[in-house]
């Protein structure tokens, strides 16, 4: 097995050091009749070059050469080429977590890099090292603020993204947190009076999502001051993390639980991405996750560390702010190289960008389809109504190798015909442009079929 | 400190500062395409809502960035460097390979919302990869949805749950041994269990007696670890599962120590009625230095309905699809379907021994801590006699008489050129060593590994100062930890 670096001379060496004649003579602890005396049935062992061949098989069966417009939770941006020769070091791809920090500096220097951007990019003052992802993230961000309020009870927007939702309802399950549901307006924002009625003295957070999942930006201060009207934490969840180079973070939250995939994390079928939370210093006792801490050695040379551990399963135990082990380092690393690649200015016209392909796209679509949520401003999503049913449509956009906005009915039965389009960078005039036709098409024939029931209609009477 | 040099030589390392520090106005790493649409005026399309500035976001050049991560990669040890023995974390070698289909384009880019009929390829991974799993831990089903080995605990424990709550109640407490990893009360805790703490017995492991006097129908699982996590196989483990099975009791099994028997026995077989995995552990995705993992949780029959959803399912047309309707589902712990980059590594791993090379794996993982075990008996305090499996634990009690306890071994270690073994860890041994090789190291790099573990033991004796004030050959010396909780600096500011 190639992965061995032993000889048979090499374990016959070995085993005889240890007074042994054969393997089997290590597993006699396992009881004769459990093991396992035949062959696992799983495929053979196979070559390098086999391997390969098997996944590009599978890639080809996978969409590969199609242009998407799929965002919801899950971003197409241009990934620079630095940041897969930068994690594929060996020093940082096959590290563990920085618990030895002599030997482990690049990781924790990294990291504090990272939390360093990611305050910056939402206003707030401290970041974790990350999190799985932007849904767990939230729901633990809201167990924090029951922590930290004392109280148990959420509101949470039903713009936040549905499989968001399912996960906090998940977690809330056996905390004894009722949850409540905010609806949302004919603007695509949360219904600020529903969420106002909603909002007791008992309420320990309420949890919404700007950009939402419609890819409308939240009213963030009105929601904030509704909530601390209360004494209610607010917890900002934030999908599209390119949105910060143009969109003003929610500042005024006291938890901010992010998913940075957009940050150069690959698509890749939906894992593994980065969530991350952050929040106020005063809070930073009561965070999940691992955080990195400057420090000195004992020359006085500055230095990082993993600090306030005592928040953490290890010490802890059942007593811990959660049972957050593994996070996402690697990804984090992506994440941090992509923010350093793009920078200051970098993310300002990245974001622009995403905005004026979005805002041609919206426009473009609205002149066959209706627009929805026109009211208030977005960032890279659109929801668009078509006549006729988007499963369709889309099935007709696959031919000419289009993906479709993801039709909402799932989620949101009440939409109809409503598909949630995404435009990023990526996302080129002509694409638009063929997309934008199929669905003019769609329309039409629509109307042409209705123009003629209706003839028939006349007809017959 | 004779033999030091037999593996490491200290070198010449680049000094870096925080990549804010290198950032100065104009200078940048990126370029877009030109606007192939018309360019828009971001006040009028988001008005108050518009973004005005970064903050002190870095403004460096490609070269630069290039160097600061490079420079930043070498104050890193890794297992491309050399032995990395901590136990409990299985670091062995992160296949290449692994790399490359991960990054092949319909892998890489699928998203996770696009139409079913292109996503046939990503499914079939998915499916692959499960019946591959079921097979070596001998159970009937599996969701490979949670994020890492403590969200897989998560899981299996909300499962226990509503298995127990279909049958009349959810019960109210977990057994956990006193040797369990620190994941297994705070999942408990989380999933609104209480904890009660089983002693081990003189062997180490679980007391079968104190187990039966604890038993109840107040008892809804046990997680245990097994081979524990003193690396010893619980020999009576056919009698643990008779007895929580005889009061409606379910046996978890914490997965982490799954090297130990790929291929040689399957938790299935001997009673465990569910179980997490650790891909980046057992399955060789790579740790990343603290993450992604990746924790499928696999499941006996009866636990089936409970599985979080979606669950993936073949069609009648032979198609893979997922399956929504699963009305006695736990919900969603993860938004879409879990780390599938790591199922992509963890296959093609599997593909690359087959079943031959995954039973010489934990042949080698297991001959590997024994040879060692071996080779420090005598030199170490051994607490426990019992036969290890693919770890062993020694503890400091020799060398704490002269004052030296095993974190500072550990960190003399490091002047060896190795990375250091668990420290502290199981809480049941005071002062251990968790020491687990792999499969991945050769004779070679364990006899150098053994020499430097009897040399400190040496030094010890004759010059404890030495190891006290280890490492010496870092680029920087023991931090001060306590320093950095007292008044936590968590970021970098701006002089002001």
């Amino acid at each position: 097995m190639r992965y061995l670096p032993k000889s048979p001379g090499d374990r016959e060496t070995m085993l005889k050091a240890m007074g042994l004649h054969s393997t089997d003579d290590l597993f006699v602890q396992i009881p004769a009749e459990y093991r396992l005396n035949r062959d696992l049935k799983i495929p053979r062992q196979m070559a390098e070059s086999e391997i390969v061949d098997y996944f590009r098989q599978r890639s080809r069966e996978n969409g590969e050469g199609f242009t998407s417009f799929l965002g919801a939770g899950a971003y197409s941006h241009y990934r620079p080429v630095i940041i897969d020769s930068l994690i594929s070091r060996g020093e940082f791809l096959t590290a563990y977590t920085p618990y030895q920090a002599e030997i482990s500096q690049g990781t924790l220097q990294s990291i504090f890099e990272f939390q360093t951007m990611i305050c910056e990019l939402t206003g707030m003052e401290v970041a974790n090292a990350s999190m799985y992802d932007g849904s767990t993230a939230a729901a633990e961000a809201v167990m924090m603020a029951v922590r930290l309020t004392g109280r148990r009870s959420v509101v949470v927007a039903r713009t936040l993204h549905p499989e968001y939702r399912e996960v906090l309802a998940t977690y809330a399950t056996h905390q004894g947190m009722p949850v409540s549901i905010a609806n949302f307006r004919d603007d695509g924002r949360v219904n600020v009076e529903e969420l106002e009625k909603a909002i007791t003295s008992e309420t320990a957070a309420v949890l919404i999502q700007s950009p939402n999942f419609f890819g409308t930006v939240e009213d963030v201060r009105a929601v904030a001051e509704l909530a601390h009207k209360q004494g209610a934490l607010l917890v900002v969840s934030i999908a599209e993390a390119v949105s910060l180079g143009i969109v003003e973070p929610p500042r005024e939250a006291d938890i901010i639980a992010m998913e940075a995939q957009s940050f150069g994390v690959p698509l890749g079928f939906g894992g593994p991405y980065c969530g991350v939370i952050a929040t106020r210093e005063k809070f930073v006792r009561q965070m999940p996750g691992r955080l990195v801490g400057q420090t000195v050695d004992k020359q006085g040379k500055r230095g990082f560390v993993l600090t306030l551990a005592t928040r953490e399963q290890h010490i802890r135990r059942e007593k811990a702010t959660s049972n957050i082990c593994t996070n996402q380092a690697l990804v984090a690393l992506m994440v941090n190289i992509f923010m350093t690649v793009y920078g200051k200015v970098g993310l300002k016209e990245l974001a622009k960008q995403n905005l004026a392909k979005t805002a041609y796209a919206a426009a473009q679509f609205a002149k066959h389809g209706k627009l929805l949520f026109t009211a208030a401003p977005r960032f890279n999503e659109f929801v668009i109504s078509t006549s006729e049913d988007p499963y369709a449509i889309n099935s007709r956009l696959l031919g000419h190798k289009v993906v479709g906005g993801l039709p909402l009915k799932k989620f949101y039965p009440e939409l109809g015909n409503a598909a949630l389009w995404c435009c990023t960078e990526l996302t080129t005039r002509s694409a638009i442009d063929t997309a934008v036709g199929l669905v003019a098409e769609s329309e039409r024939s629509v109307r042409s079929a209705k123009d003629e029931s209706d003839v028939e209609e006349e007809v017959t009477q | 400190m004779k033999h030091m040099t037999r593996k490491a030589t200290p070198h010449v390392n680049q000094n870096e500062g925080l990549i804010f520090e290198k950032s100065s106005a104009g200078k940048a790493a990126w370029k877009l395409p030109p606007l192939d649409v018309p360019d828009v005026d971001a006040a009028e399309l988001l008005g108050t809502a518009e973004r005005k500035d970064l903050g002190n976001m870095p403004e460096v050049s490609e070269i630069e960035i290039i160097r600061h991560f490079t420079r930043l990669s070498t104050w890193n040890y890794a297992i491309d460097l050399g032995m990395y023995p901590l136990g409990s974390c299985t670091m062995k070698y992160n296949p290449r390979v692994n790399e490359a289909v991960a990054r092949v384009e319909g892998i890489a880019n699928g998203h996770p919302y696009q139409p079913e009929k292109i996503s046939q390829g990503a499914l079939r991974i998915l499916k692959t990869l499960s019946d591959c799993l079921i097979e070596i831990t001998g159970m009937d089903a599996i969701t490979l949805q949670p994020a890492a080995g403590a969200h897989g605990e998560m899981t299996g424990l909300l499962m226990v749950r509503a298995y127990h709550q279909a049958q009349g109640r959810p019960r109210k407490k977990v057994l956990i041994p006193d040797s369990a990893h620190g994941t297994n009360p705070a999942t408990a805790a989380m999933v609104n269990y209480s904890v009660e703490n089983l002693k081990s017995n003189a062997q180490g492991m679980v007391d079968v007696s104190a187990l039966a006097a604890q038993m109840n129908e107040d008892v809804a699982a046990l997680m245990l670890t097994n081979p524990n996590t003193l690396g010893v196989f619980e020999q009576e483990i056919h009698k643990i599962a008779d007895i929580l099975h005889a009061k409606g009791g379910l046996l978890y099994m914490d997965g982490a120590n799954m090297n130990a028997l790929v291929g040689k026995v399957r938790p299935g077989d001997f009673g465990v009625d569910l179980m997490h995995l650790n891909l980046h552990k057992t399955f060789s995705t790579p740790h990343g230095g603290g993450g992604p993992g990746s924790g499928p949780v696999a499941i006996k029959k009866k636990l089936e309905p409970f599985l979080p959803k979606p669950v993936l399912m073949t069609k009648a047309d032979g198609t893979f699809g997922f399956d929504y309707d699963r009305p006695q589902s736990v919900g969603r712990v993860r938004a879409f379907y879990g780390n599938f980059g790591m199922f992509v590594r963890a296959l093609a791993y599997i593909q690359a021994n087959g079943p031959d090379g995954l039973r010489q794996t934990t042949e080698d993982a297991v001959l590997n801590a024994n040879y060692i075990r071996k080779g420090l008996e005598g030199v170490y305090d051994l607490p426990y006699s019992t036969p290890s499996m693919h770890e062993v634990v020694f503890s400091d009690k020799v060398q704490a008489k002269k004052g030296v306890r095993t974190m500072d071994l550990a960190k003399r270690l490091i002047d060896y050129g190795f990375h250091p073994y668990t420290t502290a860890f199981p809480l049941i041994v005071p002062g251990a060593l968790m020491i687990e090789p792999t499969e991945s190291e050769s004779k070679e790099e364990m006899d150098l590994f053994i020499e430097a573990m009897k040399s400190i033991a040496e030094e010890v004796e004759e010059d404890p100062q030495t190891v006290l004030d280890a490492p010496h050959s870092t680029r920087v010396s023991r931090l001060d930890e306590t320093a950095a909780a007292r008044k936590p600096i968590l970021r970098w500011k701006p002089a002001l």
